[in-house]
């Protein structure tokens, strides 16, 4: 298989938030409390899911983990290392591929390497990951040219060849359609087990979050709280008509009051 | 059919009928007719020309004669090509129309000066004074050509250049902006042309001062779209070159430049525009050489057949400038969409 040749380089690192607390300033001077004092642990090699309702605070909380965003109060660490900034070594892939579309694919691929000063020594390996994402046809291809499945494609690649210690999803197959997006879980997964990079996937999906990722965060909005730490057993690779699966799906929409026998209280909630 | 009803036909929006007036346009424009039409109106001309007596004098050499000759020449050669498949043959069947409405109004100029003497001398001469001027004053044409393309070259490279450096500066840095916006904003809408009284006598000679005003010209538009275009870089952009590792060099010079570009090139063009009219008024009023020059001192001896050929040779040359900065943009701009072309 393809993944023999993209072995981790770098070990992959735990994450661990403290206390994290996050307060916007509205237009109107209002104080909105986006995380309210957010502890939690990712272990070395863990895929962990962030769900929950629009609002409470999943994608800031990502920004945070990459450096993009600052707390307000509280730590986040990688290993030992204090976050300060962002950096290579936690990649970040949003719900938009946002692969810079004056590069061709091999070109979007090589902006790390390139940006790091190491492209020279990584050529082959630019490759490889056309070759692992299936892009190989199209890497003098511009973005436009791409579908919807490619650039998000393109985009893992990038994010994937600077072999960071934390890969950061935030909704990254939210934009596309049912049967490329669980191929692309698929694909997700096959690399992650490969690789065992510790990964934080933001998404809105339920399904997608039981299908891939060893625990699930479940958050509430307005301030954005852990509700629930809720760990999957379910061995690899799953199946979803398995009935724990659906039983575990079960007990998650119970608990965003949406299994239907009561009137959901939290709004803007998507499926 | 009536020039209304064919505009009707084409502007038809409702489908089917679109499609139609397109397919007739196309076999219209591509018609047998259409492709001996240049050559057609070459053949008129020729004979109408040598046919009618002259009303005015004409230029010694009669070079008008001779063009219309290569023009014939010229028009069977594409009309032959036209009927060749492949892309020449479908560029000649494209501009055939085209070259006939061209020979058709140098043969009405022909006729409506040299042949009719409708319009009055000195002011209207004929192409063949014209050509026989262009001719006649040749080394005096090229030399004056050569020293406006010297000094337009100056004054855009250094304008483009400080406009890109200001543009990114002021795009990326908050306090370049702070301090950056207020002195464009009172600068920039200025003409470059009202600084004449000012530029000859703040700097040493006339040709710095002509490119310091052409360069002034440019420099505002450049700056002015170079630093939108950084301002407005999508911040997802900068977010995920952050997450690759990128340094403050990289975010700048290989992201925000490059998504700005197509905002940069449209500085790019209105700063030739600007460039072309500020040149012509700094060689009219100050630098003793180029086309302005020559095109203000053969006016002042009523040689206007100078002054229309002095004026061909410019729009040869400015269009001519314009034509390469759009090549350059497709080039550089072929990730964008609807611009690909291979």
């Amino acid at each position: 298989m393809v993944t023999a040749g993209i072995e981790a380089a770098t070990e992959p690192s735990s994450l661990h938030l403290r206390e994290v607390c996050k307060t916007f300033r509205r237009a109107d001077g209002a104080e909105v409390v986006a995380l309210d004092r957010l502890t939690l642990d990712v272990a070395e090699g863990e895929m962990i899911a962030l769900i929950g309702p629009s609002g409470c605070g999943k994608s800031t909380l990502l920004r945070m983990i990459a450096g993009l965003d600052r707390p307000t109060s509280g730590s986040l660490r990688v290993g030992s290392q204090p976050i300060d900034g962002p950096g290579a070594e936690r990649g970040l892939m949003f719900q938009d591929p946002s692969l810079f579309p004056w590069k061709t694919v091999r070109r979007n691929i090589e902006t790390g390497p390139a940006a790091r000063g190491v492209l020279r020594s990584h050529r082959g390996e630019v490759d490889e990951y056309l070759r692992l994402t299936g892009l190989e046809p199209f890497a003098d291809s511009y973005p436009h040219q791409l579908s919807g499945g490619m650039a998000q494609r393109a985009a893992l690649a990038r994010a994937l060849i600077n072999h960071p210690k934390v890969l950061l999803l935030d909704e990254p197959l939210g934009a596309l359609d049912q049967f490329t997006r669980m191929r692309m879980q698929d694909e997700v997964v096959r690399i992650w087990r490969a690789r065992r990079t510790t990964t934080v996937l933001v998404t809105h999906d339920i399904d997608e979050a039981l299908y891939m990722c060893d625990r699930i965060v479940v958050m509430t909005p307005r301030p954005g709280r852990i509700e629930r730490v809720m760990d999957v057993t379910l061995e690899r690779p799953r199946h979803r008509n398995d009935p724990r699966f659906l039983e575990l799906r079960a007990e998650i929409l119970e608990m965003l009051h949406f299994a239907g026998d009561e009137p959901a209280e939290a709004e803007g909630v998507a499926s | 059919m009536t020039l209304a009803t064919q505009l009707a036909e084409t502007k038809a929006i409702s489908p089917g009928r679109a499609d139609r007036g397109a397919a007739e346009r196309r076999r219209g424009l591509s018609s047998p007719a259409w492709a001996l039409a240049p050559a057609g109106a070459a053949a008129l001309g020729l004979a109408l020309h040598l046919a009618l007596p002259d009303r005015q004098p004409s230029a010694a050499l009669r070079p008008f004669t001779g063009l219309l000759a290569a023009m014939l020449a010229g028009s069977l050669a594409m009309a032959a090509l036209g009927r060749t498949s492949g892309r020449p043959g479908a560029w000649a069947r494209h501009r055939s129309p085209l070259a006939a409405g061209i020979v058709l109004t140098l043969v009405a100029w022909d006729l409506l000066t040299l042949k009719l003497a409708w319009l009055p001398l000195p002011y209207f001469p004929g192409p063949d004074r014209v050509l026989g001027a262009m001719w006649e004053d040749r080394e005096a044409l090229a030399l004056s050509a050569y020293h406006s393309l010297r000094l337009l070259a100056c004054g855009y490279a250094a304008g483009a250049a400080a406009g890109l450096a200001c543009g990114v500066l002021i795009g990326w840095s908050k306090s370049a902006r702070y301090w950056g916006m207020p002195l464009l904003k009172v600068i920039g809408p200025i003409p470059a042309t009202a600084y004449v009284p000012l530029a000859m006598v703040m700097f040493p000679n006339a040709f710095i001062s002509g490119v310091a005003l052409i360069g002034l010209a440019v420099w505002f538009p450049v700056t002015m779209l170079t630093s939108s275009g950084v301002a407005d870089v999508p911040a997802a952009y900068l977010d995920v070159a952050r997450t690759l590792g990128a340094g403050r060099a990289h975010l700048i010079f290989r992201v925000a430049v490059p998504a700005a570009l197509p905002s940069v090139f449209l500085g790019l063009f209105m700063g030739l525009g600007a460039a072309f009219l500020t040149l012509i008024v700094a060689e009219t009023l100050g630098v003793s050489s180029g086309l302005g020059w020559y095109l203000k001192w053969k006016q002042g001896y009523l040689e206007y057949a100078h002054v229309y050929a002095a004026l061909a040779i410019m729009s040869l040359f400015f269009s001519g400038l314009m034509t390469l900065l759009f090549k350059a943009r497709d080039r550089a701009l072929v990730w964008q969409k609807g611009v690909i072309r291979w």
